[in-house]
This record gives C-alpha cells, structure tokens and sequence, in this order.
C-alpha cells in the first residue's frame, strides 16, 4: 500500500532533506521509494514543494491531489495552499510560525498566519500543531523545524514508519555533530498534541 | 547490489560514469545542472569534467574527445542547445567514433525557462537519434545504451529527460562500472573530420539511409514497451517519458486499451508501432511539449492507409502548453475511454484504493511553483481565505538588489537634478538571464527586457538606434558575460553604441546551485587556476571607462552611474560584491525603535524579504538579514544600525 507524504514550505526551510530522511527509511524497511523536489528559481523565497511516496507500485513522482496520507506544512499559507492534496481522513502536520512575503509588506497586507491556521481549524479534521520555537529553543538549534514536524509526521502513524526507523534513518544521514539535537527535536516534534 | 535514493540527474550522472564516459562537459542551466555536478562529485580519477564558457564550447569539447574515440558527454538545459546548435548540426554530418551523448533536458511547463521548446524536434531536425527516459531509474540505464547506440552508429546521440525525470527521485540499483578498452586516438583522416559541401552531400545521404536502419532496431529496443490489453479493444494510447507513469497511475490497473510507450522517438520504431496499431481503430497521444508521436504516426497511417484515428494535442484533446499530470492525463483518458474506464475507477475507489482525484481540481498546476495556484476550497462553509502570493524574490542582502536600486536613484537624482524647462531622461534598463531576472519584480522594478543569454547588452543597442535620446542599461552577470556577453560588446564598442553596461559581478554562477566560471579562478577538477578578469578583457575590446564599485556601498554606486552614463560610448560599471549564498556573514542589521517612525520607505524602496511589516509596525527578521546595510543607507531617520 502506497504511503504520500507532501512537505511544503518556503524556499530554504529545508524541506528536501526531511523528505529524503522519509524516503531513506522506508528503503531501509525495504519499501520502494519515489519523489519530486522543487529547485530553480522557485528556491529563492517561493513557494517549493516535494513529494514522497513509499512502498507498493508507484509510477507518478508527483502525489494526486487528494492523496496525500500526510501533508507536512512548514509554513501556515503554504500548508492551505497544498490542502487540496489531503486525502480524505489524512493529517495535517503545521508549523503555526508565518513567512510573510516581501509582496504582503509591500502592499501593507496584513497576512500574519492566524487566518490560515483558524481554517486548518475549522477544516481538517486531522490537524497537529506544532510549536516549532519551543522545540528549536529546546533542542538548542534554529534550523531543527523540519525535523520536528517529521516528529509530529511520524507520530500520526499514518506514515507507516515508526519513530525508531526514522531516529535510525536520522543518525544514518545526520553528520555526528548534529545528531542528538535532532534525534531531541525529532521525539519533541513526536509529543505535539491534535488539535 | 544496494539501492541508493537518487535524483534523476544523479541517476544519469552516475549511469555516465558506470559506462566509461572519460570526458563530460557543459553549461549550468535548470533542470539539467546536476548531473555534471554528480559526474564531478564521483569522479573514480579518470574522467575529465568540466563547465565551459558555454553550450557551443561544451559541444565542441566533447565531441572532439568522442573524435578520439573516447566516451563523451555534454550537458545543458533546452535553450542551451539552441547555443550550441551550430556545432551539432554539423556534427550530425561528421558523426564521431567514440561513443557521444548530447544530454540536454527539457522543461514542461515551463518551470524554470524561457521556451517549452521540445528537443525531441532538434532529433528529427538533425536526423540524429534521441532517448527519452520514462524514470530516474531507468535513465540510469537508458544513459549507458545511449553510448552504444551512437558507438553502434557513429553518431552522436541525444538524451533528452523533462524536469519531472531530472528532479523526480527514485531508488535505483547501482551496478559495476563497465571497463573499456583505452581509446585508439584521433586518426587524422581529411575525408572523415573535415567538413566540406563534398563530405556534406554524401554523408547526407549515408544518413538517409542510416536512420531507418537504426529505427528498426529501436524496434526491439528494451524501453519501447506495448502494454497489450485484456479484453478486445480498438483504441490505443501513445506515450512517454514522465507521462507514460501518468497514464499507468491514472490507469491505476484498467487494462481496457493497449499502450506504447516510445523511449527513442527519432528515428521511430516503425515496425513496433506498426505492430502496436494492428487491429485499433483510435489511438491518443499522451505527449508533454510537441505531438511528435502524434505527427509521427498520422504520418505512419497515412503512409501504410491505416484506417485509424490519431488524436492528441492536434485535435483539442490534449493541452497544447504546460505539464501533463495524473490528474490531467486521467481526465483526457476519462473522455476517451468513457464509461467502462470510469466504471473500473469507481469500483475501485468503492474498496480500499483512495479516490485519486476529481476533475475539478484538474486545472491547478502541478507542483504550485509559481505560488500562484489557488486550492479548491473543501467545504463551501469555508472559504479559502486569500493566499500570500509567494513569487521568487533576490534573497535578503543580494548584492543585486543594491545594484539595481543605486542605478534607479541615480536616474531619479538626474532628472530631479534637471534645469527647469529641460525635458525628463527615460532610462532604458536591459536586464538578462539569471537571479538578476528578479530585478524586474516591484518595488525595485528595473529590469525592462529579457530574452535571452547575452541579449541585454545587443538589445540596448539595437533600440537606441531609434531613440537614441534615452540612456540605456546593459546589466548582465558575471557568469553571463563569459557566456554570451562578450560577443554583444564587442558589437557596442566597434558600431560606437551609447550605453552603461552594468555587470554585476557576485562570484559565481548564483540562479543554477553557485557552479564556477572563468572569473572564479576555480574548476571543476578541482584546480585553483588563473581568474579571467573582467576589468582587463574590457580593456582589451577597447572600453574607455570601466570602473568596480563595492555594490553594497550605495553613495558610491549612485555617483558613479551619474558619471558614467553621463559620458559618450560604452562604459562599464562592475558591481562587485559576493553571492551572499556563498559568503558567511554575521553581521545583522536591526532598527532601533525609539528613532523609526514606520515610514515604510525602506521596505518600498528596497523590498527586502528581511523588512517584513507586523500589523503597522517595521521589524528586520533577523533569521533572514545578512547585514548588507542597504535599508541602513536609505532609512530617512538614520532608525536602522548594524550589530556584530
């Protein structure tokens, strides 16, 4: 059974390498693995987006809309923005922290994320916040918010991988140094409560 | 053997390397980029890389290496084989010995370019042959035959991937490097290496005959699939590349209609088609870019009086422009295989497989890379509040961003400067091919044309022959100038045209993943070598006035663009300052609250995604400043100071 995962952000809030740690430890397990990364010119402060899918027979890189098993959202506007891919029942895991483009400055637009997060509210059913300041804060680095969404991914079961397999896939592919703040954000990211 | 989890491009730049390739050159361009990189990054010793000035040296690099009789390579994006067609047209004639690929990557959408050109065209066009891969594993194959077929028949060959291939992932099983035998060397042979209209006219024909031949065996070709149906049926479908996994996954296991899946569209397997259409009365063609298949067999079925209908992009049922997708593809098979098709889906979402998707959200854009898709709202009782448009933007402290604005003010302070009753100046601001691009986008708004590599310095040039009151910009990169710039001052210097060039010089190729070039003193076998240098190369075509600015000092910027395009002739201003992807910095800037009055002019001068406006308030996000000091330099209250 295929397993969807879609991560989206903003370019350079590291989506791409908490997809390869979903993709490196469903091959660990033996599934098979297939995916789509955004990189050109889209990475410099658009809207990116990457696909992955594990286990079964897979042909598209690309999840259908309304497919996806878990929706990783980095960033509030982008999670809304991809919610059509949320397969009926899937989860929502997002980060509650805005990007505000240099447009909505520009045109004084007052986006603060609190709109799209009272949406998430009010429309997915299964939806984890997750407090990504105070995780990054505790584990003792700004730039663990992709590995503590993975926590919250990981932590809805509908992945089908366990936490286990990804702390494995983590101290596989992490540098030594790096290790144990991720491995910290990962299970604090794990403990984010539904809302 | 283990499986590793590749990108496309991996996938190709390791499948060249488990077949020997000795020499690999090329041009950065997305989505093509990486696989140079992969061959750099895991270069066994033996394999000469490098990125050249640009595709037509690439081409030429490589092929006189194939002339050799060793394996080589050459890479590049759509537009840049438009580059280097010149070279290859001819190469087409000459042929090479060792085995040659032209790996040149297209770009459905476009995502990331300027054409949605199809190579597949460049194929026929050249009578040369082409591979198109379906996924990253099987281009890591595919890669490896693509250098026997044109060792088989001494042609170079093209190997063309779409974006989804290129930068799709799939795990791919890794296997032995093949070893060669060492290559014989060039053999000097008038009658084979030289083009002349003699060679030309015979090789043409030798060609003519060739191609069938080689059609013929594509037709047993190990990647050109027929799928056969299940139950009797008369319509077929055609396909490739990316989309050929869109029909299986849109099919999702219905086995009502036959498919082809054509891995070597030029020459085409005839008799595998032929075969393919026995006994179908209708057939769609599922193509991204051009309805090469679909031409191709109309042609076939004219030919041999097939009574089959050929559909696709020519008879309105497939889009004409853009990406394919499940989605799309499932709603084109939906319309023409009707009811049972649809009746197999439904069953199908009745049990355990998920409903894939509806038609309506069919006409959203795959991949939302522009930012501006708009999701269909789930539940009428919810609307979908207004999304952010998230368009690319040069990054908080891009040296271009000071760059582009010092040359703005420099045209305000000019008229603002004016005698009374003289008429306003237009500046004209001729922008180019990279990050720079972004300079077009509000507030800075400065960038008035782009074509394409090397146009900004020609296209100043030719309107000022019209208008010659204006004062034109040229601005091109760094990386650009060595491309493709040089050429176009050349033209500025010795036709005597009247223009500033802007060169803006940050150190590296930045829009493709920060590659080295001429002016980096770096390359990719891993050598500090001599810096080209651009002040010098000026000299020597005779530009009189050249002078480097530090781009992030913005008095000094606006004095010397005042000057400078104040003067007679081409002159050159260097914005220098580095990438600021490939600089650490840890300086910030932050504003001291007490003195700002949230005028906002810096976030409408400058638009720095650093500058972010919270409910009324201006605040610097200090996890985006690199302390370039710009909004410093313009805050009317002096509000915004440095930190360490």
């Amino acid at each position: 059974m295929t397993k969807n995962v879609l991560l989206c952000g903003v370019g350079g809030q590291g989506t791409v390498l908490a997809s390869r740690l979903i993709a490196l430890a469903a091959m660990e397990k033996g599934m098979e693995a297939r995916g789509a990364e955004t990189i050109g010119m889209a990475q410099r402060g658009g809207s990116v987006v990457s696909h992955v899918r594990i286990g079964g027979e897979i042909h598209s890189p690309l999840i259908p809309y309304k497919a996806a098993d878990v929706i990783i959202g980095f960033e509030p506007a982008e999670a809304v923005r991809c919610l059509p891919y949320l397969k009926k029942g899937g989860c929502m895991v997002v980060s509650p922290v805005p990007i505000r483009p240099v447009t909505a400055s520009l045109t004084g637009g007052a986006y603060t994320g609190n709109e799209m997060m009272e949406y998430l509210k009010q429309t997915v059913d299964n939806l984890v916040v997750v407090d990504g300041t105070a995780i990054c804060a505790q584990s003792g680095s700004p730039k663990v918010l992709n590995v503590a969404l993975l926590g919250a991914a990981i932590a809805s079961g509908l992945i089908g991988i366990s936490l286990e397999e990804m702390e494995q896939a983590i101290l596989k592919r992490i540098p030594e140094k790096f290790r144990a703040m991720n491995v910290t954000a990962l299970n604090l990211g794990a403990a984010s409560e539904h809302v | 053997m283990s499986k590793s989890f590749l990108m496309g491009n991996e996938a190709i730049g390791l499948g060249a390397v488990r077949a020997g390739v000795q020499v690999v050159s090329g041009y950065p361009g997305t989505p093509s980029t990486e696989v140079l990189e992969t061959v750099a990054k895991h270069n066994p010793g033996d394999i000469y890389v490098e990125w050249s000035v640009n595709e037509k040296a690439g081409m030429e690099v490589a092929a006189a290496a194939a002339y050799t009789g060793a394996r080589a390579m050459v890479t590049m994006k759509q537009v840049g084989l438009n580059v280097a067609s010149d070279p290859l047209m001819s190469l087409a004639y000459v042929g090479v010995k060792g085995g040659m690929v032209v790996m040149v990557a297209d770009d459905p959408g476009p995502i990331s370019s300027q054409t949605e050109q199809d190579t597949r065209h460049y194929g026929q066009f050249s009578k040369l042959p082409v591979f198109d891969p379906s996924s990253p594993e099987e281009a890591y194959e595919m890669i490896g035959d693509a250098f026997d077929y044109s060792e088989k028949y001494h042609t170079p060959v093209l190997f063309r991937p779409t974006t989804r291939i290129c930068h799709g992932c799939a795990s791919v099983e890794l296997k032995e490097r093949i070893s060669l035998p060492a290559p014989q060397g060039f053999v000097k042979d008038p009658d084979k290496w030289v083009i002349f209209p003699r060679l030309s006219n015979a090789n043409h024909k030798m060609i003519e005959a060739r191609n069938p031949v080689i059609g013929e065996d594509f037709s047993t070709y190990r990647f050109n699939l027929v799928h056969r149906e299940e139950k009797e049926t008369i319509q077929g479908i055609i396909t490739h590349g990316i989309s050929y996994e869109f029909v299986m996954e849109a099919l999702n296991g219905y086995k009502g209609a036959r498919i082809i899946k054509i891995s070597t569209p030029n020459p085409t397997p005839e008799k595998l088609m032929l075969q393919f259409m026995d006994g179908l009365k209708e057939v769609m063609a599922v193509e991204e870019l051009d309805p090469v298949l679909e031409q191709e067999l109309t042609l076939l079925c004219g030919r041999h009086h097939l009574d089959v209908n050929i559909r696709g992009k020519l008879t309105g049922d497939v889009q004409c422009a853009g990406e394919n997708s499940v989605e799309s593809v499932q709603k084109v098979l939906e319309a023409y295989l009707g009811a049972p098709y649809i009746d197999y889906l439904e069953s199908l979402s009745a049990g355990a497989v998920p409903d894939m998707c509806s038609g309506e959200a069919a006409g959203a854009v795959p991949g939302m890379c522009s930012g501006a898709a708009v999701p269909v709202s789930l539940e009428d009782s919810h609307p979908t509040p207004s999304l952010p448009v998230r368009p690319p933007v040069l990054c908080a402290g891009c040296p271009h961003r000071s760059s582009f604005y010092a040359v703005k003010r420099a045209m305000e302070k000019l008229n603002q400067e004016l005698p009374d009753g003289q008429e306003p100046v237009e500046g004209v601001y001729c922008g180019d091919i990279g990050c720079y691009t972004l300079g077009n986008a509000k507030p800075l708004d400065m960038v008035d044309t782009c074509l394409c590599m090397g146009a900004g310095i020609t296209m100043a040039q030719g309107m000022q022959r019209v208008e010659p009151h204006k004062r034109y910009f040229s601005f091109v990169g760094d990386s650009t100038f060595f491309a493709s710039g040089l050429t176009g001052i050349v033209n500025a210097v010795y036709n005597e045209a009247n223009l500033t060039l802007c060169i803006l010089d940050n150190s590296t190729t930045a829009m493709t993943g920060h590659q080295p070039h001429p002016g980096t003193g770096r390359t990719m076998m891993g050598q500090v070598v001599e810096k080209v240098n651009i002040t010098k190369v000026l000299e020597g075509i005779g530009v009189k006035h050249i002078r480097t600015v530090d781009a992030l000092d913005l008095e000094q910027c606006v004095e010397t663009v005042l000057e400078f395009s104040a003067l007679e002739g081409v002159k050159a201003v260097i914005f220098k300052a580095p990438c600021i992807a490939i600089v650490k910095t840890t300086k910030k800037c932050r504003i001291v609250e007490d003195r700002c009055v949230d005028c906002r002019t810096c976030i409408n001068e400058i638009g720095c995604p650093a500058l972010v406006l919270d409910q009324d308030t201006v605040r610097i996000n200090p996890g985006l400043c690199t302390g370039c000091g710009l909004c410093g330099q313009i805050c009317t209250v002096d509000a915004i100071e440095p930190v360490e």
